[in-house]
């Protein structure tokens, strides 16, 4: 419960700062602290259980067939990662107070960094790889929100989209590979993947899998290739980039990689994606980010290379590589953030970021300089800082990878260049800046700002201190059990010192910060070289290009599908089946089935003759519509026929009466419309139509073929044995109608009854004029005589057939549906032969009256079964017999049963609900004949 | 039987796949209740083919035989809705001939496309 609530809380609470806003920017900042302190705290509440080894954790099961959960476990590495993103938080929050000027909206702007921060928590909390994805997702929502929070900037627009298009779409992948790897697992759930290693690596989906899971860790992490939108997503705000840029955005990729060490980590393909592509971007980011002009854009690239950095060490896949990259982890946590809210700081108070126009600004600001020196110190690797100690023990590492056979000295040599680099830019970040002559063109006087914005640097510059000078006080417990997580295994507290005495690392240290202070004192050759003769290809232009063409592209195919033709959609739909079901039968994947057929005797040949050429006869006749309508009728009956003779008496009864109720309802709208189609199509669609026709008519020929000589399993066998003692019926269709499927039948009437009140407004819409209402003088049209008095006497007759239909319904063919036709094509008869007014006059008026009935009445004998304590719907019935002695044997024992409620309803709703279709289109016939020849005396 | 339900159901197909690639609503209606007719008589075969008999318990005795009474219900409500979907798609057609003028299914200028 307390691990739902540290994620939900900065999820719901995000409504808070927004809501306090109108109070005051104070107010505002408060309930967004609050928020994050509350589930800070509740954090905190865990640390004895997770520095014990225990693991807390909870799941409310969601889809437990498909394996969805909600659930959340704090281990020591999840532990590591809530800490950062709430402490870290907590101090950003402190820090936007004053970063933020008057004009932006601070509501929102903590509203978007509260829900970003639970999207976080929860990606690193969750239990199931489906609910860590979809927390994924959100954590680039939400990133987008914040990286576009300055909606009038364009660079913001643009660097947030880029940023969503990169790492949705690696989310996307990642979500490719996860199907794969709980396929592969046999499992979603985090805990057992975690597990299951060994079957992993040796599956044959490994690999396709490893792709697709590290696309989304790279994208996210900003490696190389895809690291382009970490730059431009420094448009936001400086307290966004010091949160989503140093210690939680870009680390849900290197968290990834941390988190399925122990399932994915250890093969060859591993080691070279990982180690590869995490050395290439930290040598490549650190080049780049020496020759920067921008703070932050420094900084971003140095992050892109720290992230590579972290990222060689899990791909060298030993334990005490794991260790040291969860280690530099927290170090590049502490020191990152603290550089980006000190260069956020001199943005504020110099209004500029730019290293050319910065210089000598120790004399201004001296507290902000001295924090930024330690902060970079730290960062380069200088000792006795937090970086130093990382960085020693990641040149280690590499030393004894050895990386490729053969050339076991060209990883050390990457990473002692990088580490060269990384020194030239630390320096360069605080020496240009803040020492040299005082810079004379600022936009402001520089002076040191408030201590709001100070002390959350000034906070984490301390930690940098304070684990490099006592690390394993420090950082020792936190690391042995984020460590002890991430490798899975038992771990021995490794002790961590400042001095490792004299060896290869150490020696590639000293190159690297010689190196770096001449690459510092060259960089000039460096930026003049890449501005003057080395232009590489600007990422941003090519993604830009490559949106370009895809929205281009898009443009085009919708274009050329969607031309507003519904027919051009249809033929495209129905060709896209016709290929998509004939493939298997052309390829041989599908054939007649093992079964047996049943013979043929000649009436069924007839019926069959008849059906099809009626069928055919519909559309090569389809312009003359009164025709078309007719010959359709009779391809109905013969369907009627065919159910008959095919055991199914319930469906020819149900067929004949639908196919009644069908050809009035055609007729009285061929009144309204055109009585001819125009031939207005060309021969070459007439083809084209006809070949669709055919291959569907053909396809689906095959379809049925395939199908009906393949022997069936059915399910069947429990219907029909339980119809008569469970069900207390021997009409197994309608026992399954009203009692085992009950809950179907009652959707279906509610169907039927929506449809028939749609039906009713579209026709209500179409404003019949009210002299022409039922009842007006012109309502008095003659009907023929003989058919009056042959229907009004046939009407009982019709009625009481319905009835003995509905009665015998549970144990003969019949039932509600039927009885319910059979009484509408009764009453529509009466509307035909006497004409609406008439009939309206003698019976019902008000359908939707009766339509309601009928879905209460179904509702209300699904609700009775509560009473006895059963379930929505139970059928009950029993059997009686009259006590009187001498009536007894004649009567014999009857049947009540609750069905008969049931079926009751459905009658009602299905002769309300045709009868107010069919009622409701005779009133606009007679409407527009009227109008008509209103028009004509006109 | 096996060919005569299949081919019957393959033609009422192809002849209503040809009526509703018509430009005309009442065209495309007329093969909706043609798709409609084929889609019920194909659920119902799908319970396989029985020739006279009834899903009737005959109460008492083990030997008769009977057919797949499950299609039989689901064709059963599937024709009752089938017929409201048809009610349905009627008036729609009746409403866009009265607002727009036209019965063509892309509304005015459709003939030009």
């Amino acid at each position: 419960m307390t691990l739902l609530l540290i994620v939900l809380l900065p999820l719901v609470g995000a409504l808070l700062p927004a809501w306090f806003i109108r109070w005051g920017r104070n107010q505002s900042a408060l309930a967004a602290g609050a928020v994050t302190a509350a589930a800070f705290l509740l954090l905190l509440s865990l640390a004895p259980q997770v520095f014990r080894g225990e693991v807390p954790s909870a799941a409310w099961p969601w889809m437990s067939a498909i394996g969805l959960s909600l659930g959340f476990m704090a281990d020591g590495l999840g532990f590591l990662f809530a800490f950062l993103i709430l402490g870290i938080g907590l101090l950003v929050v402190l820090y936007a107070r004053y970063y933020l000027s008057e004009k932006d909206p601070m509501g929102r702007f903590y509203g978007y960094l509260l829900l970003f921060m639970g999207a976080m928590l929860g990606v690193v909390l969750a239990d199931n790889l489906i609910a860590l994805l979809v927390f994924w997702e959100l954590t680039s929502l939400t990133s987008f929100l914040l990286i576009g929070y300055w909606k009038h900037l364009p660079e913001g627009r643009q660097g947030a989209r880029m940023a969503l298009v990169v790492t949705g779409g690696g989310g996307l992948a990642m979500l490719a590979g996860f199907i794969l790897l709980g396929h592969i697992a046999g499992t979603y759930q985090l805990s057992e993947v975690l597990q299951s290693g060994d079957l992993i690596r040796s599956h044959e989906l490994y690999a396709p899998m490893l792709i697709l899971v590290l696309l989304g860790a790279f994208t996210k992490s900003a490696q190389f290739p895809f690291h382009f939108w970490l730059p431009h997503a420094m448009a936001a705000p400086t307290p966004v980039s010091a949160y989503l840029h140093s210690a939680t955005m870009v680390k849900a990729g290197v968290f990834l990689l941390a988190r399925l060490f122990p399932a994915l980590s250890g093969t060859e393909l591993w080691f070279f994606l990982v180690t590869g592509v995490g050395a290439a971007t930290l040598l490549f980011a650190a080049y780049i980010a020496l020759i920067k002009h921008d703070l932050k854009g420094l900084l971003a690239y140095s992050t892109v290379s720290h992230l590579g950095l972290i990222t060689t060490l899990f791909g060298i896949g030993t334990q005490m590589a794991a260790m040291v990259g969860v280690f530099h982890i927290m170090n590049h946590a502490a020191f990152k953030a603290s550089l980006f809210m000190n260069a956020g700081i001199v943005d504020h108070e110099t209004g500029t970021r730019d290293i050319r126009r910065l210089s000598g600004l120790w004399a201004a600001m001296p507290i902000t300089g001295f924090l930024a020196l330690i902060a970079a110190a730290s960062m380069a690797g200088i000792p006795p800082f937090n970086g130093f100690i990382s960085k020693e023990m990641f040149f280690e590492r590499t030393v004894e990878a050895g990386f490729l056979p053969g050339v076991p000295w060209l990883l050390p040599l990457i990473v002692t260049l990088a580490g060269l680099f990384s020194v030239a830019y630390s320096i360069r970040l605080v020496w240009s800046v803040f020492f040299g002559p005082p810079a004379e063109d600022l936009p402001k006087p520089p002076h040191d700002p408030p201590f709001g914005m100070l002390l959350p640097v000034g906070l984490l510059v301390a930690l940098c201190v304070l684990i490099g000078l006592l690390p394993n006080l420090f950082a020792g417990p936190m690391l042995a059990v984020a460590t002890g997580a991430t490798i899975g295994a038992e771990w021995e507290p490794y002790s961590l010192s400042l001095w490792h005495g004299f060896n290869v690392p150490l020696l590639m240290s000293a190159l690297a910060v010689a190196g770096g202070i001449l690459a510092y004192r060259a960089r000039w050759i460096f930026i003049n070289l890449q501005e003057g003769r080395l232009p590489i290809p600007e990422a941003k232009r090519i993604f830009d290009g490559a949106v370009d063409r895809l929205a281009a592209g898009s443009y085009w195919l919708t274009g050329s599908m969607e031309n507003g033709s519904l027919q051009r959609y249809l033929a495209l739909l129905v060709g896209v089946a016709v290929v998509a079901i004939g493939w298997p039968f052309l390829t041989g994947a599908w054939g007649t089935g093992p079964g047996g057929t049943t013979p043929v005797d000649g009436m069924s040949l007839v019926v069959w003759a008849v059906l099809v050429s009626a069928a055919i006869g519909t559309a090569v006749l389809h312009h003359r519509r009164l025709i078309a309508v007719i010959v359709l009728s009779v391809v109905g009956l013969m369907l009627a026929l065919a159910f008959v003779h095919l055991s199914a008496p319930d469906l020819a009864l149900t067929q004949i009466s639908v196919e009644v109720v069908t050809i009035v309802l055609l007729l009285l709208a061929l009144h309204l419309l055109p009585k001819e189609s125009p031939r207005e199509d060309s021969g070459g669609r007439r083809a084209r139509d006809l070949l669709l026709a055919v291959g569907a008519g053909a396809g689906v020929t095959a379809m049925a073929w395939v199908i009906l000589t393949t022997p069936i399993s059915t399910i069947s066998d429990f219907h029909l044995e339980q119809s008569y003692p469970g069900g207390g019926g021997t009409n197994v269709v309608n026992v399954i109608l009203v009692d085992f499927r009950g809950f179907d039948t009652f959707g279906e009437i509610i169907v039927l009854a929506i449809a028939g009140l749609g039906i009713y407004a579209m026709i209500d819409a179409l404003g019949v004029p009210d002299r022409w209402r039922i009842g007006s003088p012109e309502d008095e049209v003659r009907y023929p005589l003989l058919l009056t008095v042959i229907t009004r006497l046939l009407l009982p007759l019709a009625l009481l057939v319905s009835m003995y239909l509905f009665l015998r319904g549970h144990n003969q063919p019949g039932g509600g549906f039927i009885a319910g036709l059979v009484t509408a094509v009764a009453l529509i008869l009466q509307y035909v032969a006497s004409g609406i007014g008439w009939t309206t006059h003698r019976f019902v008026r008000d359908f939707h009256g009766v339509i309601a009935l009928g879905v209460l009445a179904a509702g209300a004998t699904g609700l009775g079964s509560w009473l006895f304590g059963f379930p929505f719907l139970t059928g009950w019935f029993d059997y009686f017999e009259i006590p009187l002695r001498f009536i007894g044997p004649a009567i014999g024992e009857f049947e009540l049963a609750s069905a008969v409620l049931f079926d009751i309803g459905v009658y009602l709703t299905v002769v309300a609900g045709v009868l107010l279709m069919l009622v409701n289109m005779g009133k606009i016939r007679n409407a527009s004949a009227a109008s008509e020849s209103a028009e004509g005396e006109g | 039987m096996e060919l005569l339900v299949a081919s019957g159901v393959g033609v009422m197909v192809g002849a209503g796949v040809y009526l509703v690639l018509r430009a005309r609503t009442y065209s495309v209606i007329l093969g909706l209740a043609l798709l409609g007719f084929a889609a019920n008589f194909f659920l119902f075969a799908s319970g396989r083919l029985q020739l006279g008999l009834a899903p009737v318990i005959v109460v008492g005795d083990e030997t008769v035989a009977y057919p797949d009474p499950l299609p039989q219900a689901l064709a059963l409500t599937a024709i009752v809705i089938g017929f409201a979907m048809i009610a349905f798609v009627v008036v729609l057609g009746l409403r866009a001939h009265s607002d727009l003028g036209t019965d063509h299914v892309d509304g005015p200028g459709g003939e030009l496309r």
